[in-house]
């Protein structure tokens, strides 16, 4: 097996207060060169934290990032601006991360001159390069953002992430604001890329529809810990965590004959300054298993079945629901 | 057949865009009815004018910029809503039309508990008494499953969760009792598992009250799982309607196919996804002949020039020349 290109090990980051809010508390994650691990949670999951901890846009509480060998955590201001080459992210809401007083062609230069990657001569050729790559006529270079669409808006987000030649990128919900017709042509640009440029995405999602298109494997949150992860196939068919399977279930289809039977969870998802004792899900779980050891002990991630790579932090993944 | 209970009839609502330059022609001669008792999905993606229909259902477009234009009809139970004094129409609005939007934070006053904003339709409407209406405060949040209503009734908006927000919103609208409820992407802004509990609680309440429903929603999924009929929308036009069923088997027009085929699945991995080349149009330049035709992979010349009618037969219709003459359809289709 070849090593991991990101290994999360043990990731927490609290944000103060009392008590302190629990955004993530204890994730381990790895993700091989070239794949897409799918990152998936409902609000307040820690999901997004994650992403942004790891690039140390917030500084962890405790853990350890390790990026093609180097730990993250450790390096300084120089070494770190060096490595932001090599990881980048797309946001959800392409018009709160463009400037709106910058053109599309200042904001695609900006990083190009940060890191003095092309000269004065060829900025001009390599933002239409970059503008072609992510599918939009060059002529949109001398635009502001607010004359772009959503969709248009997005790809020129994703062609500044492309623009330093970054090996990894974090996709945090980068299609979770546009219409549907737009979604599908910005997550086929998302694949198509990564197989020109061999990258590999963290992708941040709330739906798991989307990840089951993009994602090779996937992990789901809950209340800032990993409830199970598994390669993308297994998860879809065959989810082992009761939260897992409560949140497939809910997805509506797009089938008005669809028999699936939908669990419905009872109550809000708890605060994360406040997580129930024990398994953290125990309060909303349908598990028919459920019981005093949910209530007390908090289940470790750990392989349940014949897969290696499927784990599910449940005490009770293996029995039917 | 029974009556509608709403009849839309060729809706015009327009708005004048910034500096004047431009008419922006956002709903531009919708027609629909909707039938007492049943769930009447409307879909499409921003900018279709599904929103713009259902505010201007109410009058609750802000004039000016917008303007419903003449020979629009809004008729509920046989009386013109766009003809209406303010009084009458006050009498309608909030009792026998009700709505609940997207956004339940920005729809409740945070300086009022939910107790008093539920009670002041009741107030208004039937005259209770402020304890007969508190009463029935407590009774509408029993209705919409929030829990310990009796002490929850005395809290602000800040202190519910977003779930429960949403229920709130629902209890507000359905204390009067409407004929109709419009509910404008109830769930679009929640969590998928509390989506699945409010969009059972809709379904529970129209069968236990008996209203209809008229559901905006861009998601197919959740029309697939509530509607009894779809409208479907695009550049401010409804391009087919059909019942949920018929539609989903047998969409024939190329944008709902679009649609359908864009949307990712998750019982299924397709290793592309089939997009909508293209944008949607802007408001102040609709693209002449059929709306869809710059997108469309079916168009020919006439479609460029001429504006297909709404075509079919009873009960499913669609905006496209496709209809009459399906021959032109390229690669096989579904029609």
């Amino acid at each position: 097996m070849t090593a991991p290109l990101l290994d999360i090990q043990n990731l927490v980051k609290h944000y103060p207060g009392r008590p302190p809010v629990r955004a993530v508390d204890g994730v381990s994650l790895t993700i091989a060169p070239g794949e897409t691990l799918g990152l998936v949670g409902e609000s307040g999951s820690g999901k997004s934290t994650v992403g942004r901890t790891i690039l140390r846009l917030q500084e962890p509480t405790a853990g350890r990032v390790l990026f093609d060998g180097e730990d993250v955590f450790a390096l300084a201001t120089a070494p770190l601006r060096a490595l932001r080459r090599r990881m980048q992210i797309v946001f959800q809401d392409p018009y709160s991360s463009l400037n709106p007083r910058m053109t599309v062609a200042r904001t695609l230069r900006e990083p190009l001159e940060i890191h003095r990657l092309a000269p004065p001569a060829q900025m001009d050729a390599r933002v239409t390069a970059l503008l072609e790559e992510v599918g939009l006529d060059p002529a949109f270079a001398a635009r502001y953002p607010h004359e772009l669409s959503g969709g248009q808006r997005q790809r020129v987000g994703i062609a500044r992430a492309l623009s330093v030649e970054p090996r990894f990128i974090v996709c945090d919900e980068p299609v979770s604001a546009l219409d549907v017709s737009v979604q599908a042509q910005v997550l086929n640009l998302l694949a198509d890329l990564q197989q020109k440029r061999r990258l590999t995405y963290l992708f941040i999602a709330h739906d798991l529809a989307v990840v089951r298109h993009i994602a090779d494997q996937v992990a789901v949150m809950y209340l800032g810990r990993i409830v199970e992860r598994a390669p993308a196939a297994a998860i879809y068919s065959a989810p082992r965590h009761p939260y897992t399977r409560a949140l497939l279930s809910a997805v509506p289809e797009p089938n008005p004959r669809a028999t699936r039977a939908r669990i419905v969870l009872s109550g809000d998802i708890p605060s994360p300054a406040h997580p129930p004792a024990g398994c953290p899900f125990h309060p909303r779980c349908p598990h028919p298993k459920k019981n005093e050891r949910c209530r007390t002990e908090a289940p470790a991630l750990r392989v349940t079945g014949e897969s290696p790579a499927h784990l599910a932090a449940c005490h009770f993944a293996e029995e039917p629901m | 057949m029974t009556e509608p209970l709403l009849r839309v009839r060729d809706l015009k609502t327009y708005f004048v865009t910034e500096h004047g330059r431009g008419t922006a022609r956002a709903v531009d001669g919708v027609s629909f009815e909707l039938y007492p008792g049943e769930t009447l999905g409307i879909v499409g993606e921003s900018g279709c004018g599904k929103t713009v229909t259902s505010l201007s259902i109410l009058r609750l477009i802000p004039e000016p910029p917008g303007h419903i234009r003449p020979g629009s009809v809004i008729e509920f139970e046989g009386r013109n809503l766009l003809a209406l004094a303010p009084p009458d129409l006050r009498a309608i609005r909030g009792n026998q039309i009700a709505m609940i939007f997207q956004e339940p934070m920005t729809s409740l006053n945070p300086v009022f508990t939910i107790g008093d904003q539920i009670a002041e339709a009741a107030i208004i409407h039937q005259h209770l008494s402020r304890k007969a209406a508190r009463a029935r405060a407590v009774e509408m949040l029993t209705l919409v499953g929030i829990p310990d209503p009796a002490e929850r009734v005395d809290q602000y908006p800040h202190q519910l969760s977003g779930g429960m927000r949403q229920r709130v919103m629902i209890a507000m609208a359905l204390v009067c009792h409407p004929k109709v409820l419009i509910a404008d992407e109830p769930t679009t802004a929640l969590d998928v598992t509390i989506q699945a509990q409010i969009l059972e609680l809709l379904g529970r309440l129209q069968e236990e009250l008996g209203m209809a429903v008229m559901l905006i929603t861009h998601d197919l999924g959740v029309v697939a799982g509530q509607a009894d009929r779809v409208v479907v929308m695009y550049a401010g036009q409804v391009v087919e309607t059909a019942p949920t069923t018929a539609l989903f088997d047998r969409p024939l027009h190329p944008y709902t196919e679009g649609l359908m085929a864009a949307v990712p699945r998750i019982d299924v991995r397709k290793s592309r996804l089939q997009a909508i080349p293209g944008q949607v149009p802007a408001a102040t330049a609709w693209p002449s002949g059929c709306r869809f035709h710059p997108r469309c992979p079916h168009a020919w010349t006439k479609c460029t020039i001429e504006e297909p009618p709404l075509l079919g037969d009873g009960d499913h219709t669609a905006r496209c020349w496709l209809v009459q003459e399906p021959a032109r359809r390229k690669g096989g289709g579904t029609a």
